[in-house]
């Protein structure tokens, strides 16, 4: 009996944050439906050794450009690969990309943003002359300067995208410091003797977090698309890696002979992918910011 | 601050960025990988022919040299030679850029006219199904790698129903030839333009026809950010006390929405534009390697199936002044529409 409680409770606290979370009206609900699409591929990247049926890179494990069928639920490619291995397994490399090259933005432009906006004066000026120059270029072409010269593999692709990204995080931190740092309550934190770094790291940084999570959301979502595009001209992976980008990029020249199911699941995997990560962070942004909210 | 003196303001926050951007393209492709000449021959290479090779492209000299040489090369539109064929990037680069600026005008139109349409639909209708529906699809439109759907619509539009040419830009050999004037021809690049100064209906028609398809993906895609935008905007500005006092008038509906809200919505929705710009030109990248449309992304992403270093270099560099110059023209545009920016 004492038992059937405890696990009541275990379960309550487990889905504490989430019935909370539907209690923030629309946003919560879209950050919900986004974590769950994310849940979902997560889930199914993390499992795909033991739910497919056949080797993702293995290549005749049946005919070639078969259409859905029994045998292969979503068809196989030139290769002869079979096409729901593929997607089962091709979101790992979007999720190695995406997070490390969030880690990279995180691991960058907080620091530069919070230290140069806090700081002021030259250091801000110049940080933002940089930032800016990166901000206003278009990104991909960026992006693919950067892979172009690094050469493939998931550290330079994820490294491409977190340059074009870092701006990003920079300018949303600046506009937040700028403004707290005049706070009444900074002030009195610095007449009670409070030391720089700590009024920045214990009384600054804690109110900028909500931005950061919300634009590491977004980047996110970007960092899927970016790879796929990196992948699409041509500066992605090697043949041996499943991947949707990959999938989409060679089944553009199927298309011809009018085999759809190679680029429809993969395609359809990265919209779903990027779509969530994107509703996550609209949900967060209108949270954190009800602006619009009557 | 008065209007020049702001132009002037902005000119000059605009030169430093430029310089910037074309010291970290030049430094980062010149010097991260090494050597971009040895780079550039995948293979083993006869040192005399890569002596040569470096040679002729000037990659001999001292980095610093080389540096200056590019940037004082830059102020009279010298790009540098490719490595492919030692002939000059410029030429190339200006012989692509109107076939992008003319996909970068069709899609804009598409992409604006979807946006306001559906945003202003959306914020009507605050809250309702049609609201989120609306929300859905910019949030979908988004998410949607602009290949992806090029590649549905050639499937569709292109391979299964032929309605329209599944890539290209014309039919070959009768390029649009433009206005004549004492016997002499001048073309601006845009195809739809220069068959209407040609006068010739049947060009026409077919440049709009190979246009269509892929503006219609870029635009659809870009349109996503766009709906979001205008909506939030002409949502402020319905909110606003000349809003409650236009109904309060007694005046009808549409009147309100459309005379009194979309056009002081207008103003941000250029702002938007111009922001949006570099994302456009990014997307016509992959747009244009998914529909062979000889623009200046396919240049691009040519230059690097061929590893063409300088080439590379010449063209991010030269995207980099398309958005500075557009996005100087926006703002002083914006400058001049709304006063109150100046101060």
């Amino acid at each position: 009996m004492s038992n059937d409680t405890t696990r009541k409770g275990i379960l309550i606290s487990f889905l504490k944050p989430i019935t909370s979370l539907a209690q923030h009206g629309l946003a919560g609900s879209t950050i919900l439906v986004g974590a769950m699409i994310v849940g979902a591929i997560a889930m199914i990247t993390i499992a795909s050794p033991w739910i497919s049926p056949h080797g993702p890179a293995d290549i005749n494990v049946g005919p070639i450009l078969s259409p859905p069928s029994i045998q292969f639920p979503l068809g196989t490619n030139h290769l002869g690969q079979d096409m729901l291995s593929r997607v089962y397994s091709g979101g790992a490399i979007m999720f190695q990309v995406a997070l490390l090259s969030v880690i990279v933005c995180l691991a960058v432009g907080v620091p530069i943003g919070l230290f140069a906006s806090y700081v002021g004066g030259y250091t801000d000026r110049l940080a933002s002359l940089v930032m800016d120059s990166i901000y206003a270029f278009p990104g991909l072409v960026l992006a693919i300067a950067i892979a172009a010269t690094l050469g493939p593999g998931v550290v330079n692709i994820a490294f491409s995208i977190a340059v074009v990204y870092v701006p990003s995080y920079f300018r949303i931190i600046r506009s937040q410091v700028l403004t707290i740092k005049e706070l009444p309550y900074v002030e009195a934190a610095h007449m009670m003797g409070a030391k720089q770094w700590s009024t920045l790291f214990s009384y600054i940084l804690p109110n900028v977090i909500p931005s950061i999570v919300t634009i590491a959301t977004l980047n996110l979502a970007d960092a899927v698309l970016t790879e796929a595009g990196l992948t699409f001209v041509g500066l992605g992976l090697s043949v041996s890696t499943p991947d949707w980008g990959w999938d989409l990029t060679y089944g553009r020249q199927l298309l011809p002979s009018g085999a759809w199911w190679v680029i429809a699941f993969p395609g359809l995997m990265i919209i779903l992918l990027a779509m969530g990560f994107t509703l996550m962070g609209e949900g967060l942004s209108e949270l954190f910011n009800p602006r619009l909210q009557k | 601050m008065s209007l020049r003196s702001y132009v002037i303001t902005r000119i000059l926050l605009t030169v430093p960025m430029m310089l910037l951007l074309v010291t970290f393209v030049f430094f980062f492709i010149r010097v991260l990988p090494g050597d971009p000449a040895r780079l550039h021959f995948s293979q083993r290479v006869d040192p005399k022919a890569l002596f040569l090779f470096r040679h002729e492209l000037g990659l001999d000299k001292p980095l610093l040299t080389q540096y200056f040489d590019y940037l004082f090369g830059l102020l009279h539109g010298d790009f540098g030679k490719s490595m492919v064929d030692f002939t000059p990037v410029s030429r190339q680069i200006f012989s692509a850029f109107p076939a992008t600026l003319e996909l970068a005008i069709a899609s804009t139109i598409i992409m604006v006219g979807i946006g306001v349409l559906l945003g202003t639909i959306a914020a009507q209708s605050y809250n309702t199904t049609k609201d989120h529906a609306i929300r859905i699809f910019g949030i979908a439109a988004y998410a949607l790698p602009v290949f992806f759907l090029g590649e549905v619509l050639i499937m569709v539009f292109g391979i299964f129903w032929h309605w329209f040419p599944a890539g290209g830009r014309m039919y070959p050999g009768i390029m649009p030839t433009g206005l004549l004037i004492g016997g002499k021809h001048y073309a601006t690049g845009l195809y739809v333009l220069d068959s209407l100064l040609e006068g010739n209906i049947q060009k026409l028609y077919l440049s709009a026809w190979y246009l269509s398809l892929p503006s219609l993906a870029l635009g659809i895609v870009m349109s996503g950010i766009f709906v979001r935008l205008a909506r939030t905007n002409m949502l402020e500005t319905l909110q606003m006390d000349f809003i409650t006092a236009a109904k309060a008038r007694g005046l009808n509906k549409r009147t309100v929405l459309y005379g009194y809200g979309l056009r002081n919505a207008f103003l941000p929705v250029l702002t938007m534009m111009g922001l949006q710009f570099a994302g456009l030109l990014a997307g016509a990248v992959l747009t244009e390697t998914t529909f062979s449309w000889p623009g200046l992304g396919r240049y691009l992403v040519d230059r690097i199936s061929f590893r063409d270093y300088t080439g590379i270099q010449g063209a991010v560099v030269f995207f980099g002044l398309i958005v500075a110059v557009v996005s100087l023209v926006v703002d002083i545009l914006y400058a001049y529409l709304d006063p109150r920016i100046r101060f």
